[in-house]
């Protein structure tokens, strides 16, 4: 019995990637031509990446990327499923092919990249470790943090990267383990702990929770690398080309000065770069399976990728996030793309 | 004295009763209540007065943070700033999406028709007092969930609701009424199935509830949710909330198999033979003899399962549906709502207490209806 069950599920397979291998350029954009929306993963709540509003609409700039891609394929960014997902759920959910494509701050890391069976399309967010402390402790740097108190959460990867940090530079520290933000939130509110660490992006959350944001201060080490980005499955790489160039002209967009509000004029500019990337010339839509204008479309939809900072997580918002890295490599960050050529 | 002096062979008979004389003040009333329940001897009036200064130290504080210091109108959390109590802002701001989770808004309505209906169709399975129950407890099982399902999901030219829409409270009701309406029955026949003398009937059950027994509920949805379909080929997925609705109802199954398995247990032997001797078939025997007597006992059983199941459900969470407690839990992301979370979580907590209180007030008065000197 066990073995006619393998039989029939292997069966089950090989139909399944034959299948695949017959269809057109990219499996996944037929299925979600077919199926009329795009299914992406985002986080089920952080702060300024993804998140509902009041009226059940999600917001934020994991999100905004799943509607830029809808917006490439259909001309239209709200075209879009949202599956929101928990740190355990997210990489499952893409394996089985729940999601189209899973946009939920996930650090692009060796294991994950090769290991898990997925391609990173790119970095959308560089991120890092940082700390969080409070003024009063009149410390300005973290490596004066020698013997200090620090909430941490269990079973990350910070862990680690907090006792690397100390134990390089030569330090003692005492951590206060906690299961997550909300609760470390609590801990160090409650002065059960001198500093707090996580992502630098968390941090910003962190400080604009509303009581006197002006006492705590956020130290400029950075400790760990986290650049997050997008992720699809491997096995369909002109779907991986779709998602990477979603990302790549969102930042291309916001070199050449392209925004959501002077893309229509922009049309008509001289500029062969931007006339080939909003169709006006070549045919760089057909070669994706896309159409013609689908980086206009993405521009008009949801902005370049300054448009989408600045209204989700930038120094304006809640989150307070200067651009810091992920500036222009023009403007002194490391953010770029390669180009539309 | 006269009187007897003067008949001195008349005997003193008393011809009415002394009227009866209030109960010394010490044990009557207020006081009298207050002297055996509280103050009965040194020790319990120690642990009184201590409690009653634990109450003091929490309860004045809270009232104070939950209602007096508190702010219910606001647009966001800067709003709060300067206020020492709690800001329930955000609970009248996101009301719809608590209850309805992202379920359209014009829509909403038939949600609370279902739910109306829901209760109408309980009333007489829940009390006698209302003809019908027979007929109403085959519809809930067989025919409501129809309903339901039209209503909710859309057909006949009602606008469709994926049922990723679905979440907050409708979406917990979804999972604790389904799960508590089909658990029941089959738990039933699993458990008598698990006592029947035919091998493979008894080996098929005890292998079902062993299996589902043995793994835990977050296993479950989590095969069901994103296992199944590495299993299956690309576009059969089933339903995602149908998977795991399914995972949850043979897990509660299984539970509810040995909950009905005690009772059946507890039954002495003479009870089915009585009912052979009758000439009752096994089936009139279970019906009308063995299974009223054994679901009587183990209705604490039965409602404990109900209300785990009822809080279980949150667990959907872990799997990316929006029950309460993620719509609970996500609020407080939103850039306008930070920190807001003890708010948040406290009138999540409000709503499953209120379901969960009610289960078991119901489970009592059962209990007290049936008894019939089965309690000691």
């Amino acid at each position: 019995m066990k073995k006619h069950l393998f039989t029939v599920v292997c069966a089950f397979a090989a139909v399944a990637v034959i299948a695949s291998a017959v269809f057109a350029a990219s499996p996944t954009l037929e299925t979600v031509k077919k199926r009329g929306n795009l299914i992406c993963g985002v986080n089920t709540g952080l702060t300024g990446f993804s998140a509902p509003d009041d009226k059940g609409v999600w917001r934020g700039f994991d999100v905004d990327y799943c509607r830029g891609i809808s917006a490439a394929i259909f001309g239209n960014p709200d075209k879009v499923t949202y599956k929101p997902l928990t740190g355990k759920t997210r990489f499952p959910a893409l394996q089985s092919g729940e999601i189209d494509v899973l946009s939920r701050n996930t650090t692009w890391t060796f294991k994950r990249d090769v290991n898990l069976g997925f391609e990173f399309v790119g970095v959308l967010y560089y991120d890092g470790q940082g700390f969080i402390a409070r003024k009063s402790l009149g410390v300005k740097s973290a490596k004066e943090l020698g013997g200090a108190s620090i909430c941490i959460q269990t079973g990350t990867t910070t862990e680690l990267n907090l006792a690397d940090f100390f134990r390089s530079n030569k330090m003692k520290f005492k951590s206060v383990v906690v299961e997550d933000a909300a609760e470390a939130r609590q801990n160090y509110a409650a002065n059960r702990c001198d500093a707090y660490t996580t992502d630098r992006s968390g941090l910003a959350a962190q400080r604009s929770v509303p009581k006197n944001p002006a006492d705590h201060v956020i130290l400029p080490e950075i400790i760990s690398k986290e650049p997050l980005g997008p992720v699809v499955r491997h096995g369909d790489n002109v779907w991986g080309d779709i998602a990477r160039w979603v990302r790549n002209a969102l930042i291309v967009a916001e070199e050449l000065g392209i925004t959501s509000k002077n893309v229509d004029a922009m049309k008509k500019s001289s500029n062969p770069e931007i006339k080939r990337m909003l169709g006006q010339e070549g045919d760089f839509g057909s070669m994706l399976g896309l159409p013609k204008d689908w980086a206009y479309n993405v521009i008009k939809g949801v902005g370049n990728y300054s448009e989408i900072y600045e209204r989700h997580i930038g120094p304006k918002t809640a989150v307070g996030l200067a651009r810091g890295y992920n500036q222009l490599w023009t403007k002194g960050g490391i953010l770029y793309s390669p180009p539309f050529r | 004295m006269s009187d007897i002096a003067k008949n001195p062979d008349r005997s003193f008979v008393r011809t009415e009763n002394i009227p009866e004389a209030p109960p010394p003040i010490s044990t009557a009333g207020v006081a009298g209540w207050m002297r055996a329940n509280l103050f009965s001897s040194p020790a319990n009036t120690a642990l009184t007065l201590l409690t009653f200064y634990l109450l003091y130290l929490v309860v004045p504080p809270l009232f104070e943070w939950a209602f007096i210091d508190s702010l219910l109108e606001g647009e966001s959390n800067k709003d709060c700033r300067g206020i020492e109590g709690a800001c329930w802002v955000l609970i009248p701001k996101r009301f719809g999406q608590y209850i309805y989770g992202f379920y359209p808004e014009p829509e909403r309505w038939r949600v609370n028709l279902t739910f109306i209906l829901f209760c109408l169709n309980l009333l007489p399975v829940l009390s006698d007092r209302v003809p019908g129950r027979t007929f109403a407890a085959l519809f809930l099982v067989f025919g409501f969930p129809i309903v339901a399902f039209v209503l909710l999901h859309g057909a006949f030219g009602l606008e469709s609701v994926p049922t990723h829409k679905w979440g907050g409270l409708t979406l917990t009701l979804v999972f604790a009424s389904v799960a508590i309406l089909f658990s029941l029955p089959i738990g039933v026949l699993l458990a008598l199935g698990r006592r029947s003398e035919m091998p493979v009937i008894r080996t098929i059950c005890i292998a079902f509830i062993e299996l589902w027994r043995s793994v835990p509920l977050i296993t479950v949805l989590f095969m069901a949710s994103f296992m199944l379909p590495l299993f299956t080929p690309e576009g059969v997925n089933a339903n995602e909330l149908l998977r795991a609705l399914i995972g949850f109802i043979m897990f509660a199954s299984a539970y509810m198999a040995e909950v009905v398995r005690g009772g059946l247990q507890a039954l002495p032997k003479g009870q089915t033979e009585a009912a052979m001797a009758l000439g009752l078939n096994y089936w009139k025997s279970m019906q009308l003899i063995i299974l009223p007597q054994a679901l009587k006992i183990v209705i604490p059983g039965i409602v404990n399962t109900f209300i785990a199941l009822f809080k279980d459900t949150a667990l959907v969470s872990i799997i990316g549906l929006f029950d309460l407690l993620l719509v609970a839990r996500s609020a407080v992301t939103d850039p306008k709502w930070l920190g807001l979370e003890h708010e948040s979580y406290i009138f999540a907590a409000l709503i499953y207490f209120i379901f969960c209180f009610s289960m078991s007030r119901y489970s009592l008065w059962l209990e007290r209806k049936l008894d019939t000197g089965h309690r000691n």
